[in-house]
């Protein structure tokens, strides 16, 4: 059962092949043989998930079974679920149980999904290994020297380890796509306001957004369907209707307009990688489309722009985490003073230290001008380079990381590490959609193709991803860890 | 000896009266059990995002076009980041760079009667935060996020006063505006309105400002004026001392009635704002804030010229009678029921005045209703009674003791005796009994006898227990007195 598909499951479900309870237990059993070693769990709710799956059965029983009911799924644990540990990945929550669930839990409970547990994360979402978990790092299923990427990396390395057919992650500069990338799976960043950020534990508000991580582009299309839409208490979710995503994926790509960007494969990109993207574009050009170079002249400014408003926006919304409500707390300190400082000195791992010293740095007062407006013209300028791209054509295509992934530990300069986010973090500042596919290996590595569209164009790039994996069968490539308990 | 100037302005913050707080849909009402009224959002807890309350917005608006200000298309929400424990998402979401109201007016009634205008800058609109308790807790501090998020107004006047009695000017103005509009109950003593003062000195004539301090948390009008004179006082003694003022945040003490130095300008936080990514921009069409200017009710000055142009006030009357909503809302119904604005303004600023004082109420609460006031009053008109009994029949209405000032009169018998033979009668018992003073009144001269003729009136009317007529008394009195 751990190598199908949702889309596979939902119809063995429905055609009484097994329960969801079944299911469920198969893949809790799995977690718990595999995931001492691949780490890629921070908790698992087994208990709760049996009986979200009896409750699905029951419903099923009774005819009432929607399509994703009793399908198993994860969450990163930067979700809130009520009464359950949300930690963030960081010592600083490591004794919060949230009082709530955030909106798109709440909506994949009404789905009647079955949540297995929350998925291990970079700290507070800071990170592009994982190694910046409070928990410790989570391997790389295809090669267990391997970073999964991050921040989402428990996520993408549960899925690709069969030890839950999909998840959420979340991506405020990369943190779904690459990971993804990284561990042969689907993953895609919805439109920044398509999906409801309430309940989300932020980063940076103005570019977080959650979306689904699966094997294919059918599944995640099933996922965003049941977590998209308006949010009340989310005043930047946008009041727009939500589209079937199914309707979409069997439209012809023929005359689809592809743009390369061509800063999207210069310097510092892997060969393996650009041969196996470039490989990916003529897969295309077989089903009917055209190709054209495109150029987004603002690119290498990206980088820069986005360590400026994400630390920015992070100092701020972490400083509710000070010792008096919640969370982490020094052992008696003596006075206000010691209490936040020493309580934020030992919750807080180095790399959310840098981003909040960072952020604290270019808001105060003397510097807001040169950094934080000026990246935000800088935000304005990347942005209207997408929407130039796209007058001229209906996707862009590149890698979604420069290189597959690295080795555990490899990166110890946070320059080097921030630079591994070259071709996403663009499309945040943008709030463009953006989806990985699986398209090739270096070694033993996988390789993601990265897919671009306009703002709220998720049914055509969805169509455009699922196309590919009609033709393809990379997504359907399994690791060899894990295999023997099938 | 060097003549001195004292420059002022304030900072209002006005707690806005919506049911729900500004940025979540817990309840704003005062008094509760510490932290029973404060959900997710006001907790700040992880993941929690702020939605903007509609109605803290129109109230907002509405004071800007009370001020006429103007009404900017796009106002922003910014964070203003500092630690505090009551404080709970470690920033306060505020307006920096883009308020919801421009620059307006208000105008201030002086003690001679005159008017002054003082410039708002800006209004814009915040969260409170919650309350640090240091009493109970033996050593630590207690916090209670009730009123986190509660929705202020923080009005920022230009340093446009010039004495502390004008500064109280200032604020009761603005304190009658925000009450006209219901938009805040401006109880002070329950922190529903407290400012800020900034305050400094300069040589009479001179065009610089001199170095101001800020005195923070002022709760009461009171409270304002002392601690406006004292820093005043302190500013002069200081720079004819030969010290310097040094630019920081005072705190005022109204127990030992001083300032003291709470932090200087170096250890002043920097607050870091910028535009709050959860919030968007706030963008008000013109169709929107035609329809709240539609809903303005009249407001004090409006009210205050009217009473003097169309009631024939005075303008010390018209002022006390406009000062408060509740104060203007009464005095007009008495004056609709018994039809004259003068007698409804006599009664409503002396009688019921006095009471309201004497019992320490405000006009909310009188015992005697704008109704039964207006009815004593037409008593009065129609000569029912006389004013003395009016007197009487208020006290007994004021107790309660029955519903209408008519039953009241019936039940005391008070109905003034207009009956001449009746009164004839009184006279001429009043007469026989004071053989006396006849005899010295007959014997005075014509122009002395107007004196005299007052203690048979008062006779009279102590024989008819207050009830007689007293004009028609004299009238009789001197007919019968001079043709004896």
């Amino acid at each position: 059962m751990h190598d199908k598909t949702l889309t596979e499951l939902a119809a063995a479900l429905a055609a009484g092949e097994f329960s969801s309870r079944e299911l469920t237990q198969s893949l809790l059993g799995r977690i718990d043989a595999l995931d001492g070693e691949l780490n890629s769990f921070i908790t698992v709710t087994a208990e709760k998930a049996l009986a979200d799956a009896e409750r699905a059965d029951q419903a099923r029983a009774k005819g009432q079974a929607g399509p994703l009911t009793g399908l198993p799924l994860a969450l990163k644990d930067i979700f809130c679920t009520d009464g359950v540990k949300t930690s963030c990945g960081s010592r600083m929550l490591d004794n919060f149980v949230s009082p709530y669930d955030a909106t798109v839990v709440e909506k994949l409970k009404q789905a009647g999904t079955v949540c297995l547990g929350k998925t291990n994360m970079d700290e507070f979402a800071m990170g592009s290994s994982n190694e910046t978990s409070f928990y410790g790092p989570v391997k790389n299923p295809w090669d267990l020297a391997a970073v999964p990427g991050g921040s989402s990396g428990g996520s993408a390395a549960a899925v690709a380890a069969g030890l839950v057919p999909a998840a959420l992650g979340t991506d405020t500069g990369g943190s779904i796509r690459q990971p993804a990338a990284f561990c042969g799976i689907t993953g895609l960043k919805p439109t920044y306001g398509r999906v409801s950020r309430y309940g989300i534990v932020a980063y940076a508000s103005s570019l977080d957004q959650a979306g689904p991580m699966a094997r294919t582009a059918e599944d995640c299309a099933w996922l965003l369907g049941a977590i998209a839409g308006h949010d009340l208490r989310d005043s930047t979710s946008v009041a727009r209707g939500v589209p079937d995503y199914q309707e979409e994926l069997g439209a012809s790509l023929s005359g689809l307009k592809i743009g390369l960007p061509k800063e999207y494969f210069g310097d510092g990109l892997d060969p393996a990688v650009e041969a196996a993207v470039r490989e990916a574009v003529r897969v295309y050009e077989s089903l009917g489309a055209t190709v054209r170079e495109v150029s987004l002249p603002h690119t290498h400014h990206a980088i820069p722009a986005y360590y400026v408003i994400a630390p920015a926006e992070a100092s701020s919304n972490l400083s509710r985490y000070d010792g008096v409500r919640f969370g982490h707390r020094c052992d008696a300190p003596k006075d206000l003073i010691d209490l936040y400082e020493r309580s934020r000195a030992e919750g807080f791992g180095e790399e959310v230290k840098r981003r909040i010293l960072i952020g604290t740095h270019t808001l105060s007062e003397g510097f807001f001008e040169a950094y934080y407006k000026k990246a935000q013209q800088v935000r304005r300028l990347i942005r209207q380079d997408f929407l130039d791209a796209f007058e001229d054509v209906d996707v862009l295509m590149g890698p979604a990381s420069p290189t597959p992934a690295f080795d555990l530990g490899a990166k110890k300069d946070p320059v080097s590490m921030y630079l591994q986010d070259i071709y996403t973090i663009a499309i945040n500042l943008a709030g463009i959609p953006g989806i990985s596919v699986p398209a090739g290996f270096a070694g033993s590595r996988p390789i993601g193709l990265q897919i671009l569209g306009p703002l709220f164009a998720e049914p055509q790039l969805l169509n455009v991803a699922h196309q590919y994996q009609q033709a393809t069968d990379w997504h359907r490539r399994q690791p060899a860890f894990g295999k023997e308990n099938a | 000896m060097m003549q001195w100037e004292t420059v002022i302005g304030l900072e209002v913050h006005v707690q806005l009266s919506t049911r729900s707080k500004i940025f979540s849909g817990a309840s704003t009402a005062f008094g509760a059990e510490p932290n029973s009224q404060a959900c997710a959002v006001d907790l700040g807890l992880p993941g929690v995002l702020p939605v903007l309350n509609e109605a803290a917005v129109a109230m907002a608006v509405k004071f800007g076009l009370g001020i006429n200000a103007e009404i900017p298309e796009v106002s922003v929400f910014d964070r203003k980041n500092y630690f505090y424990p009551d404080l709970p998402k470690g920033y306060q979401t505020s307006q920096m760079y883009h308020p919801i109201v421009g620059p307006g007016e208000v105008e201030i009634a002086l003690e001679d009667g005159s008017t002054k205008r003082i410039r708002v800058h800006h209004a814009h609109l915040e969260e409170d935060a919650g309350k640090s308790l240091h009493e109970d807790f033996h050593g630590m501090t207690g916090i209670d996020l009730n009123r986190a998020g509660t929705p202020l107004l923080e009005i920022v006047s230009e340093p446009d006063m010039r004495s502390a009695k004008e500064a109280v000017a200032y604020l009761k103005a603005i304190h009658s505006i925000v009450t006209y509009l219901g938009i805040s109950d401006g109880n002070m003593a329950e922190g529903s309105m407290r400012c800020d003062a900034n305050v400094s000195v300069r040589p009479k004539g001179q065009q610089e400002f001199g170095t101001r301090t800020e005195i923070k948390n002022v709760n009461s009008f009171r409270f304002v004026e002392r601690a406006i004179v004292f820093e005043a006082e302190r500013q002069i003694e200081l720079i004819e001392d030969g010290g310097k003022v040094v630019q920081e945040t005072r705190l005022y003490d109204p127990d030992r009635d001083e300032t003291r130095s709470m932090r200087t300008k170096e250890q002043a936080n920097d607050y870091r704002y910028f535009p709050c990514p959860d919030l968007l921009p706030v963008v008000l069409d013109q169709a929107y804030v035609d329809h709240l200017r539609s809903s303005l009710p009249e407001l004090p000055a409006e009210k205050r010229a009217r009473f003097q142009d169309e009631l024939g006030l005075s303008a010390y009357d018209a002022g006390v009678l406009s000062s408060s909503r509740a104060m203007a809302e009464y005095f007009e119904a008495v004056k609709e029921v018994c039809g004259d604005a003068k007698q409804a303004a006599n009664w409503v600023q002396g009688e019921l005045s006095g009471a309201l004082n004497r019992e320490n109420l405000t006009i909310d609460q009188s015992p005697v209703t704008s109704t039964q006031l207006g009815e004593l009053i037409v008593r009065v008109m129609d000569d029912t009674i006389s004013g003395k009994a009016a007197k009487e029949v208020f006290a007994a209405l004021w107790n309660g003791e029955d519903d209408s000032a008519d039953a009241i009169i019936d039940a005391r018998g008070l109905k003034q005796v207009t009956d001449t033979g009746a009164i004839e009668a009184m006279i001429d018992q009043v007469i026989a009994d004071s053989p006396v003073q006849v005899a010295q009144y007959r014997d005075a001269e014509p122009e002395k006898r107007g004196k005299m003729i007052g203690y048979f009136v008062g006779q009279v009317m102590k024989a008819s227990r207050g009830t007689a007529n007293p004009q028609q008394v004299n009238a009789l009195l001197r007919q019968k007195l001079d043709n004896l």
